[in-house]
């Protein structure tokens, strides 16, 4: 194996030569991957990792390791966040929406002349809060609610039917009983040797090459 | 029990409770135990079996909605003053059914319930089904169902709008946001488990179309992270809105001035009924497809017996509600609702009501007893007759006021035809059609949170520095 260039410079483009596979010669190396067969021994090795300052780096696993994403030092997540805007939209649509229809004669064009309609029931006041309260309600949840799914899956950046963790089939057991640790080679610290042997040093029950 | 390692989280060895999985000490054994149910070349004989019957009722189902269509709901027993007939029964029966789903994967997440985990799965997938059923019902009651675009806010022709202040229109919001959070709820914590089918897969098809609906998932923590608090997020929306549904179904009756419907105690009565009534369908569900799949290692006595406890509590909530009617008929000194309670236990329609409180009030008793909780065919027989019960209330609610009301000479009398009864047996082919498909084709157990509620995944079990694989000494 050539030494790598200086660290300082290390483009992924750079790695990419480098790092030939020697047995085929044509794929290249996406990443390390270190097999581990315990919650508590991929927690050990991820505390390790996230303290030797490695950045592109993740852990596949079959269920959440409680503590694990801390321990990774994954920041809190701004989904809450997100959803808070999606569940207030939803209210504001909801209550715009009633008034709209039941309580106001306004002209709009959206596509086609659209007029909203004073309903008058009882004698009610044309604006009825109350009653428009259960609507308010229910299309907050369903925003709030698709928000949520949406924001995860746009925020974990999902689907995502093709990634060299899935294409290997020696990861195949993170969805089943293994946990892995994986080093991308696009971080700016991963050198092979040094890496491999901070993985090693984590003794894991295998060691395993990526390619993109 | 004692050759399982010591854990806080499962094991409380003070109150004595039994693990919540049984035989497994490894997350690989799991694994392919619940999936043996999807990979089995061939189901059991009991699934072909009610396969064909219930495909042939959800056909029926078919048909009879088609006779419908084409000559009108004059083939049902629907009159005037009986304006609701079975429709508005069935639909409240079985949204009713569809509360204990969301109820298990919400409200008892929240309250960090871990025994959830084993029956989570197929409760929300009753769940939609069972809203499927449910939706279909009102759909159908409109008469001329090529109007069924009246409900929605749609801008057309006649610049008309539907009346935001009717409980119909909160129905159509509170069911449609329902069954929609109740989807995602469901897909969302089967995504990890449909990558474990992917990558389980034998062949290209299982590979191909697990894969493309587990959405690339490959385990990442990072995912995890922003899952799980998705998760929790959904949780904590689909538990006020579990509890709205019914209420606001609840409000279909209540804000009507009708004696027996205009009451304030319905909306807490029908949230109870409903989770009770769905308690006991996951019961009726469960029982069979524990034996028949050999999933007592994951839905253990434990689950049951927890279960029949809310099954219990719920069923209490609700004799308390049917007494409490009673009170506040007498107390109102409302001649007309006094006389809507004495009708509907001493009148033409006692039946219904005295096998309402059998099947409610007296049944879910026996759960004191703690061999009953822990009898399959006693908790089976018993989950049975709180579903026929819980019907009957829906028929004993919609059916008696309205057949007697305020003016005896408007009074009138109830029949259901033979439509009437068989596209509510049709229901249940639609519904158990779905129910075994899901069986079948989809992870039946929440996989990943199985894994998760076991001693072996806490990260401090057996936290031993040198790494090694040795079994815990406890």
């Amino acid at each position: 194996m050539t030494t790598s260039p200086v660290q300082a410079d290390a483009r992924p483009d750079a790695m990419v030569v480098d790092d030939m596979n020697p047995d085929t010669g044509t794929s290249q190396l996406w990443g390390l991957a270190a097999e581990f067969s315990t919650p508590a021994a991929i927690m050990e090795a991820a505390k390790k990792v996230h303290a030797a300052g490695y950045r592109w780096w993740d852990c596949h696993t079959p269920f959440p390791v409680h503590g694990l994403d801390f321990a990774m030092g994954i920041k809190y997540t701004i989904l809450p966040i997100i959803v808070f805007f999606g569940g207030l939209t939803g209210t504001c649509l909801a209550l715009l929406l009633q008034v709209f229809t039941n309580s106001l004669e306004l002209n709009i064009w959206a596509i086609v002349p659209v007029v909203g309609y004073q309903f008058e029931v009882s004698g009610k006041p044309l604006i009825s809060l109350p009653a428009f309260i259960p609507v308010i309600f229910e299309v907050t949840v369903l925003f709030s609610a698709l928000t949520t799914v949406g924001g995860m899956l746009f925020l974990n950046k999902l689907p995502c039917l093709y990634h060299p963790v899935l294409k290997s089939p020696k990861l195949k057991r993170a969805t089943d009983d293994r946990f892995y640790l994986v080093i991308e080679s696009r971080d700016p610290k991963f050198v092979r040797p040094r890496t491999e042997e901070l993985l090693e040093s984590l003794k894991p029950d295998a060691l395993i090459e990526l390619e993109a | 029990m004692t050759t399982l390692p010591v854990d806080k989280t499962t094991v409380e060895h003070t109150s004595g409770r039994s693990p919540l999985v049984l035989n497994h000490t490894s997350f690989g054994t799991v694994t392919s135990e619940i999936c043996r149910v999807n990979e089995a070349k061939k189901p059991p004989f009991a699934w072909y079996a009610t396969m064909a019957i219930s495909s042939c009722l959800a056909l029926m189902l078919g048909l009879l909605i088609g006779y419908l269509i084409i000559t009108g709901v004059g083939v049902w027993g629907n009159n005037n003053p009986v304006m609701w007939g079975f429709p508005i029964v069935n639909f409240v029966f079985w949204v009713g059914i569809g509360h204990a789903g969301t109820l298990i994967s919400a409200i008892l997440f929240l309250f960090r319930q871990k025994w959830r985990t084993s029956i989570n799965r197929f409760a929300e997938a009753m769940t939609i089904f069972a809203v499927i059923c449910a939706g279909t019902f009102p759909g159908i009651h409109i008469g001329r169902v090529w109007l069924a675009y009246w409900l929605f806010p749609i801008p057309n022709q006649m610049s008309m709008w539907p009346q935001f202040r009717s409980p119909l229109l909160w129905d159509v919001f509170a069911v449609g946001t329902y069954f929609t959070v109740s989807l995602v709820f469901w897909y969302i914590g089967m995504v990890p488990d449909l990558a474990t089918l992917r990558d389980r897969a034998t062949n290209k098809i299982k590979a191909v179309s697990y894969g493309i609906f587990a959405l690339g998932w490959r385990g990442s923590m990072r995912h995890w992270h922003r899952y799980e608090r998705a998760y929790l997020l959904l949780a904590a929306l689909a538990t006020p809105l579990v509890l709205s549904v019914h209420s606001v179904v609840s409000f279909d009756f209540a804000v009507a001035q009708l004696p027996g419907w205009h009451t304030t105690i319905f909306p807490p009565y029908f949230v109870a009924g409903a989770i009770f009534s769905g308690f006991a369908m996951v019961l009726t569900l469960a029982i069979p497809a524990r034996e028949l799949w050999g999933l007592k290692n994951f839905i253990t006595l434990r689950h049951m017996e927890n279960m029949a406890k809310i099954i219990l509590l719920t069923g209490t909530m609700v004799g308390y509600a049917y007494s409490m009617e009673f009170f506040m008929a007498w107390y109102s000194g409302e001649v007309y609702e006094q006389f809507a309670f004495i009708n509907r236990a001493f009148g033409q329609y006692a039946w219904a009501y005295w096998i309402m409180v059998s099947c409610n009030v007296v049944t879910p008793q026996i759960f004191w007893f703690k061999w009953c909780r822990r009898n399959i065919w006693v908790l089976f027989s018993a989950s049975l007759l709180v579903n026929i019960g819980m019907w009957f209330e829906r028929f004993v609610i919609a059916v008696t006021s309205l057949a007697n009301d305020f003016l005896p000479s408007s009074w009138g009398w109830f029949e259901p035809t033979w439509v009437d009864i068989l596209t509510f047996l049709g229901s249940f082919g639609l519904f158990m059609t779905l129910f075994l498909l899901f069986i079948r084709y989809l992870p039946i157990l929440a996989i990943a949170e199985i894994k998760g509620v076991m001693p072996e995944a806490n990260p401090h079990a057996g936290h031993d520095h040198d790494h090694d694989h040795e079994e815990v000494k406890s």
